[in-house]
């Protein structure tokens, strides 16, 4: 028979059975949907995450100051890590916890002493005014920087820049607001309030720098420039553990797309146990339709069916409803993944996935079809007509 | 055109072994019209099976037109069972599923010939039946003998040279019956080779030729 004829009497005799074939077709459907949601949710935060950490710049590297109790690293020994080869940039940060009070309103928040390379460092723009300067480092001034959040809730709708701020007693002036970053990480920019590096040093009481921003002047420099100022400070703490106190956004970047990487696998296989269990329908159904048409494949073979005829007959049956089934679970996961998307969560669909994820359909279709077409194939004519 | 030589057919029912048929020996020449009458449990079933290519002897020899059927292939049976030769069948055997003329069409569609040359085809034999008009109805919408009539041209569609019927009439009232004995009677003089098996005398002894069989064996 040839081959558009095979499709025809296949179309029709799953049409010829609408519910059997309807519910075989949903273990598929099921199968395919789940596949392209979870696999689309999957790499969905992967994306979110990748460019949330690459809007940061992945030549980021960020080193861990604080004192182990031996050694304090002070605003000196940046001057040293500038030095290293590779380094572009380097911002100091020290932090502390502290009153601050505009006109009546008072709250207990952190305060951020670094130098003018942190904008650039860390990606920021400014939305009003200017960032810190070297001259306010160099001179200790008593200036402030505000991020978009905290610069609302403490001066509501007026232009903050030129305004008085009181931190721990003393009268700063706010001279810029940062644009707003979202948080990223649960590094929260927005309520960031940001005076020089020197000033700090006072305002806390210590030498202690904390954190040190370091900015690589390219993307292949990040990793000896990661080693390098690891070895630096190992050296400089004496450390006799090698604790790792530097690391770069590439370092972290690699380690979250390897998680949801692996996050992603693990929901796709998951979703693809769902498609052989629907796989296994569509072979019990076969099995069914080919000993219920026991007679018919009797008639056909006496009227010269051969074996190749019948088997490639219930084989095209059984791969038309899993195909179908398959075109079904694209368009059925798609439609679920938008309204899933339009509900907040992250969802990104590739081609590739549903490709594969169609071809899987049509796999389940051989796979589970050829047996039952071959047991079809096999029977004896005047068996099969004397079946009642 | 059909040679038989000591054909035997065993079956094993529990403990017994019933010798359904037990050293058959048959001529029949192009054009004949024989009928093989017996009553039931003779074994006609089981003979016009093997002459049917549906079913093998256990021993024996069956030449269908110079072809050693005991020897053949299941492919060269199957194409004898496509292109030489034609059943009907007492219950008709259509396909419940298809229409008349798709009914008629599927030995064709077999062969590999074209959708449209098919339905051509078929349209034809259905017209030579006299079911003009009726392609398009399903078995369930079609009397007994409006079926047989579909099983007849669907038998003859491909033009085969042997004409096979099992209990043609069985299933149909004495008026349709003899519409249908009419049928098959132009048939043979249109110069159709045909073996009738039946176990009604009134049936057998409208053939040219008459062969009894009993108990496995056969009587001339």
């Amino acid at each position: 028979m040839r081959f558009f004829q095979t499709i025809k009497l296949a179309i029709k005799n799953i049409r010829s059975n609408k519910l059997r074939s309807a519910l075989t077709m949903i273990g598929i459907i099921i199968g395919i949907s789940s596949v392209i949601v979870l696999v689309g949710m999957g790499s969905g935060s992967t994306k979110q995450i990748t460019s949330q950490v690459q809007s940061l710049g992945t030549n980021l590297i960020s080193a861990n100051t604080s004192s182990n109790g031996n050694k304090q690293f002070t605003l000196d020994n940046v001057k040293d890590i500038e030095q290293i080869q590779g380094v572009d940039k380097v911002a100091p940060v020290i932090s502390t916890n502290t009153t601050v009070k505009v006109d009546k309103n008072s709250q207990s928040t952190s305060v951020t002493g670094t130098t003018s390379n942190f904008l650039d460092i860390r990606n920021m723009t400014i939305s009003e005014g200017r960032f810190i300067a070297d001259l306010d480092v160099d001179y200790r001034g008593k200036v402030a920087v505000l991020g978009s959040d905290i610069a609302q809730q403490l001066y509501g709708f007026t232009d903050p820049v030129g305004k008085d701020i009181d931190i721990k007693g003393s009268t700063y002036q706010v001279v810029g607001v940062l644009k707003s970053q979202g948080s990223s990480m649960g590094n929260n920019t927005d309520d960031m309030i940001i005076i020089p590096s020197t000033t700090a040093i006072g305002l806390a009481g210590t030498r202690n720098v904390q954190n040190v921003y370091i900015k690589s002047s390219n993307d292949k420099d990040v990793d000896s420039v990661t080693n390098q100022v690891n070895q630096y400070l190992t050296s400089f703490f004496k450390s006799t553990d090698s604790s790792n106190r530097v690391m770069s956004q590439k370092q972290l970047l690699d380690t979250m797309s390897s998680i949801t990487s692996t996050m992603t696998y693990l929901l796709g296989g998951i979703a693809a146990i769902s498609l052989v269990v629907g796989g296994i329908g569509v072979m019990n159904v076969m099995l069914v339709s080919v000993s219920e048409r026991t007679k018919e494949i009797g008639i056909r073979k006496s009227l010269g069916g051969s074996r190749k005829d019948i088997l490639i007959q219930f084989l095209i049956e059984a791969l038309v409803l899993s195909s179908l089934g398959g075109v079904l679970g694209i368009l059925f996961g798609l439609g679920l993944g938008w309204a899933v998307s339009a509900l907040g969560m992250s969802m990104t669909f590739s081609i590739p996935v549903v490709v594969v994820a169609f071809s899987f359909s049509l796999a389940v279709g051989i796979i589970f079809g050829i047996f039952p077409a071959y047991k079809a194939s096999k029977l004896k004519p005047i068996d099969a007509l004397r079946f009642e | 055109m059909i040679e038989i030589k000591d054909l035997c057919k065993e079956y094993t029912m529990g403990d017994t072994v019933v010798k359904a048929l037990d050293n058959i020996n048959l001529n029949i020449k192009e054009n004949e019209f024989v009928s093989i009458i017996g009553p039931s449990g003779s074994g006609k079933s089981t003979l016009m099976n093997i002459l049917g290519c549906l079913d093998v002897s256990d021993s024996g020899s069956y030449v269908f037109e110079d072809i050693k059927v005991e020897k053949a292939t299941e492919k060269e049976l199957t194409k004898i069972r496509n292109r030489q030769i034609g059943f009907i069948f007492q219950n008709f055997n259509l396909l419940n599923k298809l229409n008349a003329l798709e009914n008629v069409e599927v030995p064709l569609l077999y062969r590999g010939i074209s959708e449209k040359e098919c339905r051509a085809v078929a349209l034809e034999y259905l017209e030579k039946v006299g079911l003009k008009g009726r392609e398009h109805h399903r078995p369930n919408q079609l009397s007994g003998g409006q079926q047989q009539r579909v099983a007849i041209a669907r038998a003859l569609v491909g033009n085969p040279k042997l004409l096979l019927a099992d209990e043609p009439t069985g299933a149909l009232d004495s008026k349709t019956s003899k519409e249908i004995m009419e049928l098959i009677k132009e048939l043979h003089k249109q110069g159709q080779s045909i073996i009738l098996i039946t176990h009604d005398s009134n049936i057998a002894k409208q053939a040219e030729r008459v062969v009894t069989i009993e108990d496995g064996k056969l009587y001339a």
